[in-house]
């Protein structure tokens, strides 16, 4: 009846697991209770949940991203704190099963549930704005994206307080990850959660390179995109090449789990290598779906706050598209250790080094930008410089682990761990920082807290360098990664001094949360009623900040790059028009929300061995979408008095200078 | 994976929900591009799945070889029953430009037919090969061949019941605007299978006979 699901799947005996759900029990039902106590539950309804909005998706998509970059460095704090304990001799507080547990969670949830979501989410607030649109392509789809995500990062958490987490790592190579060597739910916990939350990314990779692509305000040439853009079509064009991949591989793993096959095992013809080549193929250009993005970010600060256009625009667009195409041909530097040969080792160490050509052109880009600018020293300009020292530093580690034979002595010692958080935390990271306090006041109609704002940043940049470069030294000296008991004294006080780097990160963390606190209570006096708080270049900063739900009253016309920069040069930017016209808007739909319902039950289901389940969700499931396409009530028509209403209010705040 | 085929197929309508005030006159070309995306991903999972049946080609584990177990007139057959499909499908595609709603449903129900012959062919040459003892479990070369034709034949499956949701629509609103754009879509679907079963049919069988 309930399949291997049994009472035992629940570790009341381990405090502290049991510590931690019950921590994250509370918080869902004292959210719930505010939830309440505040009537907002028709709000968050209709407003929020079943909202097709581009805006609102990509804002849910950021809390998302923020509640699991709170659990993902919960983890990192655990695993910096058994090290340095350990390392001092005994075994520290988690036993072995459990750390294991631990860094595989946290990788998992960093990248699959914070950065992407966070990334995500900044491309669907701010990508449709900035080429003029509605909204994205297909919004009903978007949403169901979302939801897909959301039940992928459900299911990781489920795996804490029911069952158990893979113990395999974050990318589960077998055999370890194999039925034999990982008989318990957690590599399944694993599989179905990045199943289900991998549709969602890719259906969303869909719905936005066709809307860069076919809806673009008249006048939006290619070449005349602003770079933000450019580097989402580019990253999404990366989603959907590389996240089939991951689909097939993670298939063929269930497959072995499931019904025996042999694909990865060690005997009966499996091939575990085979694994490690494909997952990788999706792995790398995995990393850069993450930061072309944010190059995007850096690239609209860095002009906005210069007060000047991008420096070599043209280049920057190549470079990305450069970086686009190579990062389908490095994956094998993730495993020159495999014994692939020495001719092609030096193949794919050669394109490595050569994606560190395009990448400098970017940051002499950024350089000569600055050069002679006026810069604002904002939150985001702090983030940017900062990202600029340390992604160089990370990306010349990373260049000399492309070495082949320097790798074979650094390959999976804390060297690299310090390289890839070098360029995540400093690349990626920085960037949606940089990103959330840029684009806040579009989304919100108020800046966030420049103050806390620095202290977040300069929290997160020490406690980087103070946690990450004795890893450095840590690896040099031969510590690899994932021990659970480093039992050398001479290893301890470098991870004595990690410990206190992540802690500094932690107050950094706290800092952007109290920033989001005191600038809700304080917003009116970082009230921005103009919709252009930085002196923008670009599109979304030509409408009202929050922008009514149609974005534009009108479609606008462009006529040069720095569209918006162009319009005010013209004097024609906010500009009231003499009429207006019906716009052509999707209504909201719970649709995408039960569908992934349904999805995360059968995820759980499959999990579980409860196969009538599983049956039953699946067809439910596909029922919902089904009889959804016999709905023709899809959309509405905003009549033309209702825009002239909200347009009239935002113009009458606007200063009279126009 | 093949989960996606019918979620999009109503996404198809979904999509028409417009960013211009003057709405639907480019619904159908951003569906369609949409849809073209999508195919190219699925493709993908297909080059994964190719690229591990080449791997895993002669990792037999003991067990037979492509030689042994490749009935290659039967799956003459079901390759000729697919593309008869492919060209009855265009057939429907005619029917339905020249508004004729009858006989696009009247193809499309000829579509299916040989849609479903081949799925049942090909359940029975699984069925065959299991009950011999030669099922996905017995070598890595068989896990792949299983996985590969599967996947294909789970894709056709998708295509089937597309198709019967397709005939719900037309019959209901006929040849309406987007009903020609989710026709056209399954028309992309239904040739992309195809073009991928050709693949199947050239590599795993007839190289699996010659090697």
């Amino acid at each position: 009846m309930f399949g291997k699901l049994t009472l035992a799947a629940i570790p009341y005996q381990n405090p502290i697991i049991l510590g931690a759900v019950a921590f994250m029990v509370i918080c869902v039902i004292a959210v719930l209770a505010l939830v309440t106590y505040f009537r907002f539950w028709s709000t968050l309804w209709n407003d929020w949940l079943t909202s097709v909005d581009h805006k609102r998706i990509g804002v849910m998509y950021i809390v998302l991203a923020t509640i699991m970059l709170l659990r993902g460095f919960a983890d990192a704090l655990m695993m910096r704190l058994q090290q340095a304990l350990a390392s001092a001799g005994g075994p520290g507080y988690l036993p072995p099963e459990h750390f294991d547990q631990v860094f595989t969670a946290h990788g998992v949830i960093m990248i699959f549930f914070m950065a992407m979501p966070f990334i995500v989410g900044l491309m669907n607030v701010v990508v449709p704005m900035q080429i003029g649109a509605r909204d994205v392509a297909f919004p009903y789809m978007n949403s169901l994206s979302f939801w897909l995500t959301v039940a992928g990062a459900i299911l990781v958490n489920l795996s804490l307080g029911i069952g158990d987490f893979a113990k395999t790592g974050w990318l589960a190579y077998p055999p370890l990850s194999e039925l034999h060597m990982s008989p318990g739910v957690g590599v399944d916990y694993y599989i179905w959660s990045l199943q289900i939350a991998g549709i969602g990314t890719l259906l969303g990779g869909v719905n936005m390179i066709t809307t860069i692509l076919r809806m673009r305000a008249p006048g939006m040439t290619l070449m005349r995109m602003p770079i933000f853009t450019w580097t989402s079509l580019c990253s999404n064009m990366l989603i959907v090449a590389a996240f089939p991949a991951l689909t097939a591989t993670l298939a063929m793993l269930s497959l072995d789990r499931y019904l025996g096959m042999h694909f990865f095992t060690a005997g009966s013809g499996g091939n575990p290598m085979m694994y490690i080549n494909l997952i990788w193929i999706w792995g790398h250009p995995e990393v850069y779906i993450l930061v072309l993005p944010c190059f995007g970010v850096y690239s609209e600060v860095v002009a906005t706050f210069s007060g000047k256009p991008l420096f070599g625009y043209t280049s920057m667009v190549y470079a990305t598209v450069c970086i686009t195409v190579l990062s389908f041909m490095v994956w094998l530097h993730h495993f020159f250790t495999m014994g692939s040969g020495a001719d092609v080792n030096a193949f794919f160490g050669i394109m490595t080094m050569i994606i560190a050509v395009p990448t400098g052109v970017k940051i002499f880009n950024w350089l000569f930008t600055i050069y002679r600018g006026r810069l604002r020293f904002e939150p985001p300009v702090l983030w940017t410089l900062g990202f600029m020292v340390t992604f160089t530093i990370g990306g010349m580690t990373g260049v000399l682990m492309a070495v082949p034979p320097a790798d074979f002595v650094l390959h999976n010692s804390l060297f690299l761990i310090a390289h890839f958080h070098n360029a995540i935390i400093g690349g990626v990271v920085f960037g949606v920082m940089a990103g959330m306090n840029y684009w806040f006041p579009k989304a919100f109609g108020f800046k966030l807290d420049p103050f806390w704002g620095k202290v977040s940043f300069w929290c997160w940049i020490i406690g980087f360098y103070v946690a990450f470069m004795p890893l450095y030294a840590l690896g040099l000296m031969g510590m690899t990664r994932r021990l659970d008991t480093p039992h050398n004294p001479i290893w301890h006080t470098y991870l004595v001094v990690a410990m206190i780097g992540a802690v500094i990160i932690f107050l950094g963390i706290l800092a952007e949360l109290v920033q989001i606190a005191v600038s809700l209570r304080n917003r009116e006096v970082l009230r921005d009623v103009t919709g252009d708080p930085w002196q923008g270049r670009t599109l979304e900063w030509a409408t009202s900040s929050p922008p009514a739900y149609y974005n534009f009253p009108t479609t606008p016309i462009v006529t040069a790059r720095d569209a918006f920069w162009d319009m005010k040069q013209r004097g024609v930017a906010m500009q009231p028009l003499g009429t207006y016209h019906q716009i052509h808007m999707p209504r909201n739909t719970a649709t995408g929300l039960i569908i992934a319902g349904f999805a995360t039950v059968l995820g759980f289901a499959l999990i579980w061995h409860i196969w009538w389940l599983a049956g039953a969700t699946f067809v439910v499931a596909f029922g919902v979408a089904i009889g959804k396409s016999f709905d023709e009530d899809r959309d509405y028509y905003v009549p033309v008095e209702e825009i002239e209403r909200t347009e009239k209010r935002y113009f009458a705040q606007l200063p009279s200078e126009g | 994976m093949t989960a996606i085929a019918p979620a999009l197929e109503d996404t198809a309508s979904g999509i028409d929900l417009g960013a211009h005030a003057d709405g639907h006159h480019d619904t159908q070309s951003k569906v369609t591009l949409g849809f073209w995306i999508y195919l190219m991903s699925d493709c993908i999972i297909f080059a994964c799945l190719f690229a591990t049946f080449s791997v895993l080609r002669h990792a037999t584990a003991g067990g037979p070889d492509g030689r042994e177990i490749f009935d290659l007139p039967y799956v003459a057959v079901e390759t000729g029953c697919l593309l008869v499909s492919s060209f009855t499908y265009g057939l429907a595609m005619l029917a339905m430009n020249r508004d004729d709603r009858s006989w696009t449903m009247g193809w499309l129900v000829v579509t299916m037919l040989l849609g479903m012959t081949f799925v049942g062919m090909e359940i029975h040459e699984f069925a065959g090969l299991v009950a011999k003892g030669f099922g996905p479990d017995r070598s890595g070369f068989l896990s792949a061949f299983f996985t590969l034709v599967g996947t294909h034949g789970l894709h056709v499956t998708a295509g089937i019941i597309w198709m019967m949701v397709m005939m719900g629509h037309l019959m209901r609103r006929g040849l309406t605007e987007a009903n020609r754009t989710r026709l056209m879509c399954l028309s992309l679907f239904w040739h992309f299978l195809d073009v991928i079963w050709i693949g199947v049919f050239t590599v795993v069988y007839l190289m699996g006979v010659a090697h």
